[in-house]
């Protein structure tokens, strides 16, 4: 379970996040939405510390993190498993060699063992066969599918995604969602995801929360989401015809 | 503003030098930044050296007419020089453009391309990681350079001279040998310690704090070469005015 308390973030004079306030809990899928530049990447980064925030604490299963050091972060970060905007694979080594690194330095797993892992991993994400390929010689949906298979090589506790489905063709999008949501059950991880892709909420968001100018302005299941009625939400929610569509279908 | 870098810059060394997580990765990182920056400059130093050497030769020759002076000086002149100035700076601004550059690049596209939150999400120490194997590196294959740079010089200006006829071989060989002070080469690679140094972090720094894309990583490698340079000079004048 990861709580989040009053987190505030400014850079500079634009002041991003405004307090917010959130339980995530696990064995679910809990997304973050919210319109450019409402603050959802930030508050993403300000939860995994890659951001510190000026106020508020972040606590993984009731451990505070946000006042520890670098050093003392490190047992509850190799729990964390993240997934990247543009996927983040180190691209001088291979796909083998992404999802073995963090086994490597943090574990006394033999070669075989490590390399045993992976092909798992690979096959998790139906990728297997591609140990031996180099980033840049992957698609945009193999790298991202890499990029989850690298999350979960270590057995996360906590998930974290970050647009995952950017850049991404529908099928593969859906491909990937169904990853994120069938390893969240499998390892009963907390999973935070976030995203502006509508289809993604309504197919896989167990607990969503919508962001608007840096502030929490809504929070609940997908099905309350369509009977919601805040301007706000609705003028991001159902920008588009087909989600207007599926709202006046499903009331 | 320097003084803010410079204390960003000492803040991230404080960081690059903590405990690593892997001896064994740390190790596999070294010997690979070893080969990078050792092997792969070594024909570059080279051939620069040998050239610098021959064209050092003609010139003190150029400039020694005189029958007080004897011949074997300008083999003395240009193993002094290149020992003491020519075979370390050179190499080191050889190097800052080529090795530097390359490190700057190399961190600042991991920066912008997330690759270094990654490392700090699986609890990596990511200085430490990807600039610790790099200066220590440079702290060790510098001075070998150097040394093959001074070597190489020197055999240049044989080779030079010879061909010329600007000096007889015989008469720089004696040159090369009489009057030789030891400590020439402790100022050497005590210079080419520091510079090793400099060459691996400077641009290591400027790679780490990138913010943006594609352009502002060009950008640093830039700045991390020009800042590198102008460090390389002014640490040489101090090394030089504290040991001679």
């Amino acid at each position: 379970m990861i709580e989040i308390q009053n987190i505030h973030k400014s850079f500079g004079e634009n002041h991003v996040l405004k307090g917010i306030d959130a339980a995530f809990e696990p064995g679910k899928v809990n997304m973050i939405i919210g319109g450019s530049g409402s603050g959802k990447s930030t508050l993403l980064k300000c939860i995994v510390g890659l951001h510190e925030p000026e106020k508020g604490d972040v606590f993984f299963d009731k451990k505070e993190f946000t006042n520890l050091d670098f050093e003392e972060r490190v047992p509850i970060r190799r729990q964390i498993g993240m997934l990247f905007q543009n996927s983040a694979l180190f691209d001088s080594m291979t796909v083998e060699q992404n999802l073995t690194f963090g086994l490597e330095i943090f574990t006394d797993m033999s070669q075989s063992e490590r390399r045993e892992r992976a092909n798992l991993c690979l096959d998790r994400v139906n990728l297997s066969k591609t140990n031996d390929l180099y980033p840049s010689e992957l698609s945009g949906g193999m790298k991202k599918r890499v990029g989850i298979a690298r999350a979960i090589s270590m057995n996360p506790k906590y998930l974290f995604c970050d647009e995952p489905n950017s850049g991404l063709d529908p099928a593969t999008s859906i491909v990937i969602d169904e990853l994120i949501e069938e390893l969240t059950d499998e390892y009963q991880c907390t999973t935070i995801v976030v995203t502006h892709d509508m289809n993604s909420v309504m197919g896989i968001g167990d607990y969503i929360m919508f962001l608007h100018k840096g502030e929490k302005f809504w929070e609940g299941s997908n099905k309350e989401m369509l009977m919601a009625d805040v301007p706000e939400l609705n003028d991001f929610v159902f920008a588009s015809p087909l989600m207007k569509a599926a709202r006046s279908t499903f009331k | 503003m320097i003084f803010h870098h410079f204390g960003q810059y000492v803040l991230l060394l404080k960081k690059v030098f903590k405990r690593p997580e892997s001896t064994k990765v740390y190790t596999k990182e070294l010997f690979h930044e070893m080969n990078e920056i050792g092997f792969g400059s070594v024909g570059l130093i080279a051939v620069i050296s040998t050239f610098i050497g021959a064209v050092m030769t003609l010139q003190i020759a150029f400039q020694l007419v005189s029958d007080l002076i004897p011949p074997a000086v300008i083999g003395q002149i240009n193993r002094d020089s290149n020992i003491l100035e020519l075979g370390p700076t050179i190499s080191a601004l050889v190097l800052m453009g080529k090795v530097g550059s390359s490190i700057s690049s190399q961190i600042g596209s991991m920066r912008v391309t997330e690759q270094i939150d990654a490392l700090e999400i699986m609890g990596i120490n990511a200085p430490g990681y990807l600039i610790l194997p790099k200066v220590l590196a440079g702290l060790a294959m510098v001075p070998v350079l150097v040394i093959i740079a001074i070597f190489c010089a020197i055999t240049g200006g044989l080779v030079g001279g010879t061909l010329s006829g600007a000096v007889a071989p015989s008469d720089y060989i004696q040159g090369i040998q009489g009057g030789f002070n030891g400590f020439t080469i402790v100022v050497a690679l005590v210079k080419a310690c520091i510079f090793g140094f400099v060459i691996t972090s400077v641009p290591a720094y400027m790679g780490f704090f990138v913010r943006g894309g594609a352009l502002e990583v060009g950008q640093a490698g830039t700045k991390a070469v020009v800042v590198g340079c102008i460090s390389i000079l002014a640490t040489d004048y101090i090394i030089t005015a504290l040991m001679l």
